[in-house]
């Protein structure tokens, strides 16, 4: 897991990431109550192919044609991707010149591409088994498409516990990336490189959640937008004495979230540009920071963390019974689906376990029930967990028949191998001794 | 304020509304002047002064052949001081209004005592004359003779403008237009008429043309009107053409009771799917009952109760008969208080599937009760309820769909009880009586805010 980056040095030994998560679920066609059992198609195609297309327009190809320009001029300047399999999927159907835009996003040697899984899951909450097996198959997506293996992990939607850093250290990564929770750093500085308790070589680079969120959420208050000048103005009070800044943010954030018009861009260019000026910081990808970051203390994180809404935890996600309860029933089909052995089933039963279709069950009220609002095209949470039960249900009717056929498969495998390998009775058995022994004793 | 009706004599939302209204305008320090047609002696006491039509003496009284004259006297009406002999009406019933006549079925409520509309009887005098005028004995509630005491009422409406000191008049839906609009004359004080029902959601296109009159009327010479939803304030602009500017949405509160626990009796089995209300055009019953036909195709132990009663419950019976689902239907008629809450601690799921609801209090109600509940998007409640499953009351698929995923997904049912049970402490009278309270003022200190 080696990836070839072209080093630039500079003076300073402040370290700078900016890193964008590039993500497009595949929603799901609305499932009939009534069609139950006759297994409709589970995606809305036409809708992911819409949706991609138009975010496509509005962010992914004018943001990446911009950071190519970018890093054309100014060779400083390096970004890391980490872009979920589930989208890489949706550009090579509906959009492959985005797919091209990234490659040579990545043939200028200045982007590094992230370890996820590869339907942007929450398989870290399965099994470590299933975990890992999406993680190789996202791994393995990046390889074909753009020729590198990452070495540095970040999970769906950044969550991280002593546990899933432990997996992920055994799948051989050298560090992951998570939130910089308050009540994780307890007034420890969210500024250094900080290392699993149980293992010292496994880094973990945080998330600096205020100086993000600041472009991400806060870019536009009103009329008034975030001036360039003003931000690098926050970047470069930071003291000299911390080492790394990591800022992480949806992709979609540029031009999408928040449109051209805002002025979005214009901030981004104006930005890189007066960092790469002013000298203070050194542009980075995170496998840079671990390699050349000495990492200080441990920082362990028993419950999990994300770098979801206010709480920063799982509630988004597994907040209340209706998420539960959907989790719970994906969860308890690992067994059961991969016993049928069909591959159909089981890409559909991973497709099923994105984290969206539990982020729009959400019933979170106040600033962040409109976080989930703008990213649900449900009426209401609980219309998004009645599509996704009524879509399980049929799923599990399908597995049910699939694993009665692969049942009935094995039996008359079982069958040949009996008829070909006939056991002998055990008086049989008994029998041929005794004769072999009176044979014997007559001799 | 002019109301017809207030508690213990309600027999719709509306007497429940100016009860929980005028309380929290109390606490808001306004001073309420509520006339009734009737004071029964044992109304709740909520810090307002409650006067009766029934005790003001009405010193001009306008002769009355028939009620159409009677309407347009009344809209020139002056005053002209003092006492005249008078002529009564014997009879509205030459008057095609249909509806009205059957005041029993389209206005009384399921869920507290009821007035019944007495039988129809000729009246030939007023009772008591006194030194003040004659006083006329109203009836109040919504019986044959109310288009007469509609008129009455505003007579002593404009004996009250007279008399008493305000400085806004506040009047809720058409029965007490006529009085604002007499008090408003008199006094030159602004006037606001509270939309709570339009004739529209009542009876759909065949309303009666006479009290679609009034309500224009009430509507036109209203300085502001306040409706109880977005969707009222919709049929408003469409259907009697006030401009939009003109109507405020003030949304109904709920008066906060403890929530019953669910210990669901197994009455009827474990699935009982639950319509109360009146069962007339406005409720939607027959899209409840196709509904429940595919509910179950899938589900067929599930029970149907229909609580209520309504010029629409003969058709609908035969409806459930001609589809052979009579076994799984249970029409119970009126039912007193507790035996609603019987009938919705068994019950797993309250629909409303209404086709014109201006606020809909009732399935509020079964939340307070702790029962999941699904609305018609064609209603006011569902502009303050959001956690509630919602259709269109004519998409019986949705509808069906909708019942099956809560008695089919449990950890919906709960969360759907969990969230509506703390939203519904915020959809309160106190929000409602705030907004009033600044649009009394920005009235009486004509303040206009446009």
């Amino acid at each position: 897991m080696n990836l070839q980056l072209t080093s630039t040095q500079t003076n300073s030994s402040q370290r700078l990431v900016l890193y964008f998560q590039v993500h497009q679920p595949a929603r799901l066609n609305k499932i009939n109550f009534f069609s139950i059992g006759s297994h409709p198609e589970y995606f809305d195609h036409a809708l992911n192919a819409e949706i991609v297309q138009r975010v496509a327009t509005d962010c992914y190809l004018p943001a990446n044609r911009l950071l190519l320009q970018l890093i054309e001029k100014h060779p400083e300047i390096k970004v890391c991707f980490s872009i979920s399999g589930v989208a890489l999927a949706q550009f090579e159907h509906y959009v492959p010149e985005v797919l091209r835009s990234f490659q040579e996003l990545a043939n200028t040697g200045n982007v590094e591409f992230l370890s996820e899984t590869n339907h942007h899951s929450l398989a870290s909450l399965i099994s470590a088994d299933e975990f890992q097996i999406q993680v190789f198959e996202h791994a393995e997506n990046i390889y074909r498409h753009f020729g590198v293996r990452p070495s540095v992990f970040r999970n769906t939607e950044l969550i991280y516990s002593n546990t899933i850093g432990t997996q992920v250290a055994q799948m051989g990564f050298k560090g992951m990336i998570t939130d910089g929770v308050d009540r994780v750093l307890e007034g420890r500085s969210p500024f250094q490189l900080y290392q699993h308790p149980d293992n010292a070589a496994f880094k973990l680079l945080l998330r600096n959640n205020s100086l993000s969120d600041d472009i991400a959420f806060r870019y536009r208050q009103g009329n008034t937008t975030l001036s360039a000048e003003r931000y690098v103005n926050w970047l470069n009070h930071i003291p000299d004495s911390e080492p790394v800044v990591i800022l992480g943010m949806d992709y979609e954030t540029l031009g999408e979230h928040h449109k051209q018009a805002t002025g979005i861009f214009d901030f981004l260019t104006s930005m890189l540009t007066r960092v790469v000026n002013d000298k203070k910081f050194t542009l980075s990808t995170p496998a840079e920071v671990i390699d050349h970051v000495t990492s200080g203390q441990a920082l362990s994180i028993e419950q999990p963390i994300s770098w979801a809404d206010e709480r920063k935890d799982l509630s988004a996600w597994l907040g209340n019974d209706m998420q539960r309860d959907a989790f719970d029933m994906v969860k308890s089909l690992e067994n059961p689906v991969k016993r049928t052995a069909n591959t159909s089933l089981i890409a559909a039963w991973r497709a099923l376990q994105t984290s969206d279709h539990f982020y729009y069950m959400c019933t979170k009220k106040l600033n962040d029930g409109d976080v989930h609002a703008y990213f649900s095209h449900y009426p209401s949470p609980y219309e998004a967990f009645i599509n996704y039960m009524n879509v399980m249900s049929d799923f599990v009717i399908r597995v049910k028949s699939a694993s009665a056929q692969a049942d009935l498969t094995e039996a008359v495998k079982q069958n040949e191998y009996e008829r070909q390998h006939p056991q002998v009775p055990v008086w049989a058995e008994r029998q041929s001794a005794e004769i072999r022994q009176e044979l014997f004793v007559s001799h | 304020m002019f109301g017809w009706e207030f508690p213990p004599q309600i027999s719709g939302g509306l007497g429940t509304a100016c009860y929980g209204l005028t309380r929290a305008l109390v606490q808001e320090n306004i001073d309420v002047l509520f006339v009734v047609p009737k004071l029964m002696g044992n109304e709740p006491d909520n810090g307002s002064r409650l006067v009766s039509a029934s005790h003001i003496g009405i010193r001009q009284i306008i002769s009355t052949d028939t009620a159409d004259q009677h309407f347009t006297r009344f809209k020139h009406f002056t005053r002209e001081g003092c006492f005249t002999t008078l002529e009564v009406p014997s009879t509205l019933s030459a008057y095609n209004m249909v509806h009205l006549q059957e005041p029993v079925y389209t206005l009384e409520h399921w869920n507290h005592s009821i007035t019944v509309a007495e039988p129809v009887q000729e009246r030939q005098s007023f009772t008591t004359h006194s030194e003040t005028g004659s006083l006329y004995d109203f009836k109040g509630g919504y019986g044959p003779q109310l288009i007469e005491e509609v008129f009455r009422y505003a007579q002593v409406a404009s004996e009250i403008a007279i008399t008493e000191e305000f400085d806004v008049i506040h009047a809720h839906d058409w029965m007490t237009y006529p009085a604002a609009i007499a008090a408003k004359r008199l006094s030159g004080k602004p006037m606001i008429v509270h939309v709570h029902a339009t004739e529209f959601d009542r009876a759909g296109k065949q309303g009666s043309e006479m009290v679609y009159t009034i309500e224009r009327e009430g509507l036109d010479e209203a300085d502001r009107i306040v409706a109880v939803s977005q969707w009222t304030k919709q049929i408003l602009m469409e259907r009697y053409g006030i401009a939009s500017d003109k109507i405020e949405v003030v949304h109904n509160g709920v008066i906060a009771e403890e929530r019953t626990s669910s210990d669901i009796k197994q009455m009827l089995g474990s699935h009982v799917v639950t319509f109360l209300g009146r069962i007339t055009y406005q409720k939607g019953p027959e899209y409840f009952v196709e509904a429940a036909a595919k509910v179950l195709t899938l589900f067929p132990e599930v029970h149907f109760v229909m609580a209520g009663s309504g010029d629409f419950l003969p058709q609908i019976i035969e409806k459930v008969a001609r589809m052979k689902l009579s076994s799984r239907f249970h029409f119970t008629g009126f039912l007193k208080r507790d035996e609603i809450d019987q009938v919705l601690a068994a019950t797993s799921v309250y629909v409303m599937p209404s086709v014109s609801e201006p606020f809909g209090i009732t399935p509020l109600e079964a939340v307070q009760r702790n029962v999941p509940i699904i609305i018609s998007n064609q209603s006011g409640v569902s502009e303050v309820m959001h956690h509630a499953l919602k259709v269109d009351f004519w998409d019986t698929d949705a509808l069906s769909q909708a019942i099956c995923s809560v008695l089919r997904y449990g950890s919906l049912s709960r969360e759907l009880k969990r969230n509506a049970g703390k939203a519904i402490d915020l959809i309160t009278w106190e929000k409602a009586a705030q907004r009033l309270n600044t649009l009394y003022y920005e009235l009486a200190t004509n303040i206009h805010p446009n």
